[in-house]
């Protein structure tokens, strides 16, 4: 993970078309400038980066469902839970299962876990648009990194 | 009315948070009751689920756009319900 940057995604570890799901794993870096603040001298990650992180999982699963045709925005979260606490070199296992698949929107539900022990969880919601200008090659650079064009699509 | 339009009344109202007394068969659900296009999405997927069905939003909003369909013939609630019930008619089919 890159926290400044808004990777939140290492490393796509399955892409399931049948159950439509995906699975993949990110590890908390130990030092970032988010830390600096959040909050001095008790480093520990943001709600809103695990929610983040949750919808990039779910983001990927659209794209590669969806075959990089579309980009999905999120648009909605819904009965978002924080469990624990979340602090340097965790190492997150993060789950997507595509809930329904709308005309022009998509819901997943999401959850984080640690060790087998659950983080977080919520349910997401994304609007289904053609990709911006630029954004599409953009998008696939960044499945390439995690692993997932290679693997999955 | 029929129980379409009731529960779909009951989804605008409780998404949008619209009173129900608003919201009759003639309302337009964009002009009349002020809904915008990610509330609309939020009671697309509650119609959806309700019913089963896949509103062909991305459909609609093409013809209208391309002025093939005037928006009322989807957006005023009458209309909507009688789509619903043609889609639900034709998932049973």
């Amino acid at each position: 993970m890159r926290l400044e940057y808004f990777e939140m995604i290492d490393r796509v570890t399955s892409l399931d078309r049948e159950t439509k799901r995906i699975e993949v794993s990110s590890v908390v870096p130990q030092e970032s400038p988010v830390f600096e603040g959040h909050f001095p001298g008790h480093p520990l990650v943001p709600g809103v980066l695990l929610t983040e992180t949750m919808a990039q999982a779910s983001g990927y699963l659209v794209l590669g469902l969806m075959g990089f045709t579309h980009m999905p925005f999120l648009m909605g979260v819904d009965k978002a839970r924080f469990r624990t606490f979340v602090g340097p070199g965790t190492v997150l296992a993060v789950t997507a299962q595509l809930e329904h698949e709308g005309s022009g929107y998509a819901v997943t539900k999401a959850r984080i876990t640690a060790e087998g022990k659950p983080i977080c969880d919520a349910e997401l919601r994304f609007r289904i648009m053609p990709f911006p200008e630029g954004m599409d090659g953009l998008m696939r650079a960044q499945a390439r990194r995690i692993g997932l064009l290679e693997e999955s699509v | 009315m029929s129980s379409t339009f009731e529960t779909v009344a009951g989804i605008i109202s409780e998404t949008a948070d619209i009173p129900r007394e608003q919201i009759t068969p003639e309302s337009h659900a964009i002009e009349d009751l002020g809904i915008d296009s990610l509330a609309f999405l939020d009671i697309a997927f509650a119609i959806d689920k309700a019913f089963g069905i896949k509103l062909p939003l991305e459909q609609w909003t093409q013809e209208v756009n391309e002025g093939k369909a005037p928006a009322e013939e989807y957006f005023v609630l009458k209309n909507l319900v009688a789509r619903i019930d043609a889609l639900v008619a034709a998932k049973q089919a």
